[in-house]
């Protein structure tokens, strides 16, 4: 195979325009590859940071049950009504808190307590939806903590955090009193610790944030809580995650896609493109350097006659023009891969994308992947070629 | 290997070119000696089969009927892997054009078919392809490639690569058929020495009758039959 190689070598070098041309054309076409990784891998992500990056991935709840059936007959059926007064709460939290955690995927998660209520200042009522959280998991499913625009982030046990929207429209600032009513009639006051600014309407027009013990009190739960939120990553890992922990704890599971399905439908089918536009990428790098490689043995069909009439092997004649291929495959990747590098260096990362900007993510560039997929398609499009050459008739080639 | 028995022994060789209406017979039923250290001359007109022997005899080519043995073995029966093997180790070649390979240099193209045999090159085959260039009188050349060569040089270094891999027939075809008289003299005096100092058995394509004067057998084709006694 030396032997092969330093021949495929001299090859390439005895015309040097036209191997720079083809290795162009290879690093074009994986340049084309990687670009395209980066930019629906980061397309992806901005989406999904967007849509779902302050939401739950996961909610587990207590499972529904039916009501208790009393008789039952052909004509008739008797139930006990579901006691609406009742709220539904998940009394042992803590061992599916500590199963969430411990699984695979999982980057957050937080128990959490939830009821309706009306916040009072004055004669200004506004309804909001409370969400009792332990303080050190504040910013555990949204970014609450980052997000504050007045005030502190600290949940004190008489303090809560409101949303700017909701501060506004209550004339609502830092340090003020509020009272607080559930729907299940207890009343408290609050003191206003921090103002946050999420960028979610909904969330800042009427989530208040309080410590996990004030919520217990205001909504009658003295064990139990209403749910658990759990981040993942990816949030595309949700449904398989969700799967598991609904088998391991027996409550009711549910990943964010249920509620998001066009959502993550739209995100799969953009990945799908992009696979596409890939493999036509990869199509044009096979049909390049095979007929690359086709021109070459035709032009240099009487040398490989000759050194088929002087005894080389039709295995040595193959490997000549494989290595010819793959030196070319290989180096236009590299090159390709290094283009690749450089134009996508300008781009800010995807965190950092404002409005009109391309989300691009270098990480999910596929370099690797590009180069060792070039590296194979452009051994079997030599192999193709190079079998032709293995048919040449010595005597024909050389035209005695 | 009896003393007596030829070095090639080809017996009603023939060859068909295509099928039906077609067909056309180059080959008629060749009986042919070739003894070792044997320097023969193979003369005819053009189209009398000439190169189609040589390309049978060298392996190159199949014949459509007869015999063909050297070194006793049956290259007829052998399949195409065992005759490139023997091709590469029994017999050497000179075209009527040099055909070197235009990206090695003038020493790499004489070690070329040692090399394609042990699929690398090794300093004891570059230093028998430098002896032979020296022998040849291109000491000084080579490490140039075919296109800085004269026609004569390039075809003493393909004299050279025929004798690379230490045959015991070398089958030239039109050999000075490209030179003007003085390099073809010099390659058919290099032949003649060669064959003297080594044994190595030529056969010689040529309708120059001037080559052929150097030669010690004159073989005879026309219209595919042999004119002169085979031994």
């Amino acid at each position: 195979m030396r032997y092969a190689a330093k021949i495929a070598i001299r090859h390439l070098m005895s015309t040097p325009g036209q191997t720079a041309l083809l290795m162009l054309g290879v690093a074009l076409g994986v340049s084309v590859f990687i670009f395209m990784s980066a930019l629906i891998g980061g397309l992806a992500t901005l989406l999904t940071q967007r849509t779902v990056g302050s939401i739950a991935h996961i909610t587990i709840e207590m499972a529904p049950r039916d009501p208790a059936q009393l008789v039952r007959g052909d004509d008739v059926q008797l139930v006990v009504q579901k006691d609406l007064s009742r709220r539904e709460q998940i009394t042992v939290w803590e061992p599916a808190a500590r199963l969430s955690e411990a699984a695979p995927g999982v980057t957050a998660v937080s128990p959490q307590i939830r009821g309706s209520a009306f916040v009072q200042r004055g004669q200004a009522i506004a309804p909001v939806g409370v969400i009792g959280v332990q303080p050190d998991k504040l910013s555990a499913i949204a970014n609450i903590g980052g997000t504050v625009v007045a005030g502190s982030s600290a949940l004190m046990p008489d303090g809560v955090l409101i949303g700017q929207t909701l501060a506004d429209d209550l004339g609502l600032r830092v340090g003020q009193i509020i009272r607080v009513r559930s729907d299940r009639g207890r009343e408290r006051s609050f003191r206003i610790g921090g103002i946050f600014a999420l960028g979610i309407a909904s969330a800042d027009r009427q989530a208040l944030y309080m410590s996990f013990n004030a919520a217990r009190a205001l909504f009658d739960l003295p064990n139990g809580i209403s749910r658990i939120e759990v981040k993942v990553a990816p949030a595309g890992a949700a449904p398989g995650i969700a799967d598991d922990l609904a088998r391991a704890t027996g409550l009711k599971v549910t990943p964010w896609t249920k509620d998001n399905a066009q959502l993550f439908e739209a995100l799969d089918a953009q990945g799908r493109t992009g696979t596409i536009i890939k493999v036509f990428a990869l199509i044009t790098i096979v049909i390049g350097i095979a007929s690359a490689m086709l021109l070459s043995i035709m032009r240099r069909r009487s040398e490989i006659g000759i050194m088929r009439a002087m005894g080389a092997s039709r295995t040595l004649v193959l490997g000549i023009f494989v290595l010819e291929g793959t030196l070319i495959g290989t180096l236009g990747a590299v090159a390709g891969a290094l283009l690749a590098w450089l134009s996508l260096l300008p781009f800010p990362p995807v965190d950092a994308v404002k409005g009109g900007g391309l989300p691009i993510d270098r990480a999910q560039g596929d370099f690797l992947l590009a180069i060792v997929l070039t590296t194979f398609a452009a051994a079997l499009a030599s192999i193709l070629s190079a079998r032709r050459a293995t048919r040449i008739d010595p005597v024909e080639a050389i035209g005695q | 290997m009896s003393e007596e028995e030829p070095l090639v022994r080809v017996r009603g060789l023939t060859k068909i070119f295509g099928e039906g209406d077609a067909a056309a017979t180059v080959l008629r039923g060749i009986d042919l000696d070739l003894a070792r250290g044997e320097l023969s001359a193979l003369l005819g007109p053009s189209g009398s089969g000439k190169s189609t022997l040589l390309t049978i005899l060298g392996t190159l080519l199949r014949p459509s009927g007869g015999t063909h043995h050297m070194l006793e073995q049956d290259l007829i029966a052998a399949r195409d892997a065992e005759r490139t093997r023997f091709r590469s180790t029994h017999i050497g070649f000179v075209f009527q054009f040099h055909h070197l390979l235009p990206d090695l240099t003038a020493v790499e193209n004489v070690m070329m078919p040692a090399a394609a045999a042990a699929g690398r090159e090794t300093r004891a085959m570059r230093s028998r392809a430098a002896e032979l260039l020296d022998a040849m009188g291109l000491s000084d050349r080579r490490e140039y490639r075919p296109a800085a060569l004269s026609g004569g040089q390039r075809q003493r270094v393909a004299v050279a690569r025929a004798l690379m891999n230490e045959p015991q027939l070398v089958l030239a075809d039109e050999p000075t058929g490209n030179l003007d008289r003085q390099s073809a003299d010099q390659v058919i005096t290099l032949i003649e020495e060669i064959n003297r100092t080594t044994g190595t058995c030529f056969l010689i394509s040529t309708h120059d009758e001037h080559i052929a004067a150097h030669c010690r057998r004159r073989i005879d084709l026309s219209d595919g039959n042999l004119v002169t006694p085979s031994a």
